[in-house]
């Protein structure tokens, strides 16, 4: 217990960088994967096939061998670089990778909500003349994006989680710090990791509970 | 086999297909052409994109065939790759064999009548699903150590992970597949003198079991990707095999790891194929009164209250 308090900044300062980690590729997740659901739904066979394609390929690949392309393969191997300090290089490098993989299913649960979208609301949109764009923007898309509150609330809590993986490259994360924790601290194994165990409840029961919220707040009365 | 069809079934699926072209009109001259003009532009826009990859990876010398012959060897894949992707499918199959038990026993605990048995049943799936599965691998590594002190193998490490995470999951899928089968079941079976634990056996499980199939191996689909957090943690497995034993010997990271990332989308579609046929085949039983599950990872929109549109997403394509 001691060591727990002891370390409590190291471990407040690592759930803070898996908060920013999950903030980060969250958003970029949310507009990529808006974008690979406007390619699975738009009229050129070309760009479905594409989109298809990458959400097939990404959903079927561990996250942790993305994590390790990007950070490896694209890091160490082709020189990919944002910033001269190694350890944002990293960060921002597992970002792309949680991101990248996690618009697969964004993509997904959005094609799912334009289903739900009733057929009228699309056929009077283009009966009033509107292009297929502005019939995704003003009309499918923020339907479709209220009823899938709920599945996009799973997937973020899903990325919270996820974003341990990002320990693969090394980057401090809640897991790894643990990890670190766990070996110079090896008599207070239990204590570390119901700590660690805690602070992952703290992140994704309220985020569930928010979303569920919304969910209901948001819902589309039919 | 010969199940007569049901027309309402029948109707939906095409109807998720053409639901989504419902966005735009059946093209006229002027959008054919203008469809064509961005179809050339985006086939002329790969290769570009691919060029432009291509003399990135030349630069840093990462087509030089001699990274890329090693694949076209036998004793490569004999010796390197093999032992990996072993390591792999054994421990995914263990950690099925042991998670799928570990589920049917903590789903049922939840719906027990007793609260001394549902309580810590939820707690315990409740918990287990709530932590990163990494976290759990590490702590069963050092904790084994520290409390028990028992030395655990990354591979055991590994499989108690997998199990502790996805049995629970599976316990919530067997929880919404006997869920699932109207109320009315049990009531009938309960007239009828049976008791609780005959009921579940005899009248709810047998057909929930084929309600659930589909999400079942859907999730071992999730176990099997899970295994590559073994790499963390130095289990021998096949994304080591790719990212640190082939590298080392022929420094090839880019290449082994397209081919490693091959293999395993291979071995899941494989297993997402038997996903898909359960499906089909429980969708057509028609002797089960309970609705298919979906798995958790599907995506499920609410008011999709047919099930089917978001079945069909999650899994095929």
């Amino acid at each position: 217990m001691q060591a727990l308090l002891d370390e409590l900044p190291v471990i407040l300062q690592a759930f803070w960088l898996t908060i920013r980690l999950t903030l980060a590729s969250a958003v970029l997740a949310l507009v990529f994967g808006t974008i690979l659901a406007a390619m699975r739904v738009s009229p050129l066979p070309v760009l479905r096939g594409i989109g298809t394609v990458y959400v097939n390929t990404l959903r079927n690949t561990p996250l942790t061998l993305v994590i390790v392309f990007c950070g490896l393969g694209l890091g160490l191997v082709l020189d990919v670089s944002f910033s001269t300090s190694l350890s944002t290089n990293y960060l921002w490098l597992s970002i792309i990778g949680l991101s990248a993989y996690t618009a697969a299913f964004v993509c997904e649960a959005l094609r799912a909500g334009i289903n739900t979208v009733p057929v009228g609301q699309a056929e009077a949109a283009r009966a009033i003349g509107l292009t297929f764009f502005q019939n995704l923007r003003l009309i499918v898309l923020p339907q479709a994006l209220r009823t899938v509150i709920a599945p996009l609330g799973s997937i973020l809590i899903a990325l919270t989680k996820n974003t341990t993986i990002a320990a693969a490259i090394g980057v401090g994360e809640a897991s790894l710090t643990m990890k670190t924790l766990f070996e110079s601290h090896g008599d207070a194994v239990v204590p570390i990791f119901l700590g660690f165990a805690f602070g992952f409840l703290i992140l994704t029961l309220p985020t569930g509970l928010l979303f569920t919220w919304l969910s209901r707040r948001l819902a589309v009365i039919r | 086999m010969s199940a007569p069809a049901v027309p309402s079934k029948r109707a939906r699926v095409p109807a998720g297909g053409a639901r989504v072209n419902v966005l735009y009109d059946a093209p006229g001259p002027r959008a054919r052409r203008r469809n064509a003009v961005f179809t050339v532009l985006v086939i002329l826009a790969a290769p570009a994109v691919l060029f432009l990859m291509a003399v990135k990876l030349n630069e840093k010398k990462q087509l030089d065939p001699a990274l890329w012959t090693p694949f076209l060897r036998g004793d490569v894949w004999v010796n390197l790759i093999l032992p990996g992707l072993l390591n792999t499918l054994s421990a995914a199959a263990v950690a099925a064999l042991i998670a799928v038990p570990f589920g049917f026993v903590f789903g049922i605990g939840r719906l027990s009548g007793h609260a001394w048995i549902r309580l810590p049943a939820g707690a315990v799936v409740e918990f287990f699903r709530a932590i990163p599965l990494l976290v759990m691998i590490f702590a069963v590594m050092f904790g084994g150590n520290a409390i028990l002190g028992l030395t655990v193998t990354p591979f055991t490490a590994v499989v108690i992970g997998l199990v502790l995470y996805n049995g629970s999951v599976l316990a919530e899928i067997v929880r919404a597949g006997i869920q699932s089968i109207p109320r009315g079941q049990s009531e009938a079976a309960l007239a009828v003198g049976l008791r609780g634990g005959q009921v579940m056996r005899m009248i709810l499980l047998p057909q929930a079991v084929t309600a659930m199939m589909p999400a079942i191996v859907a999730q071992l689909v999730v176990l099997l990707k899970d295994t590559a957090l073994g790499f963390i943690v130095s289990f021998e497995d096949l994304l080591n095999a790719g990212a640190r034993v082939l590298p080392s010997n022929f420094n090839n990271l880019i290449p082994s790891v397209i081919v490693i990332a091959i293999v395993y989308i291979v071995i899941n579609l494989i297993v997402s194929a038997i996903a898909i046929w359960l499906e089909k085949r429980s969708r057509r039983n028609r002797r089960s009164t309970a609705r298919p599950v979906e798995p958790p990872g599907a995506i499920v929109a609410p008011g999709s209250a047919t099930g089917a549109p978001a079945a069909g997403v999650s899994l095929t394509d």
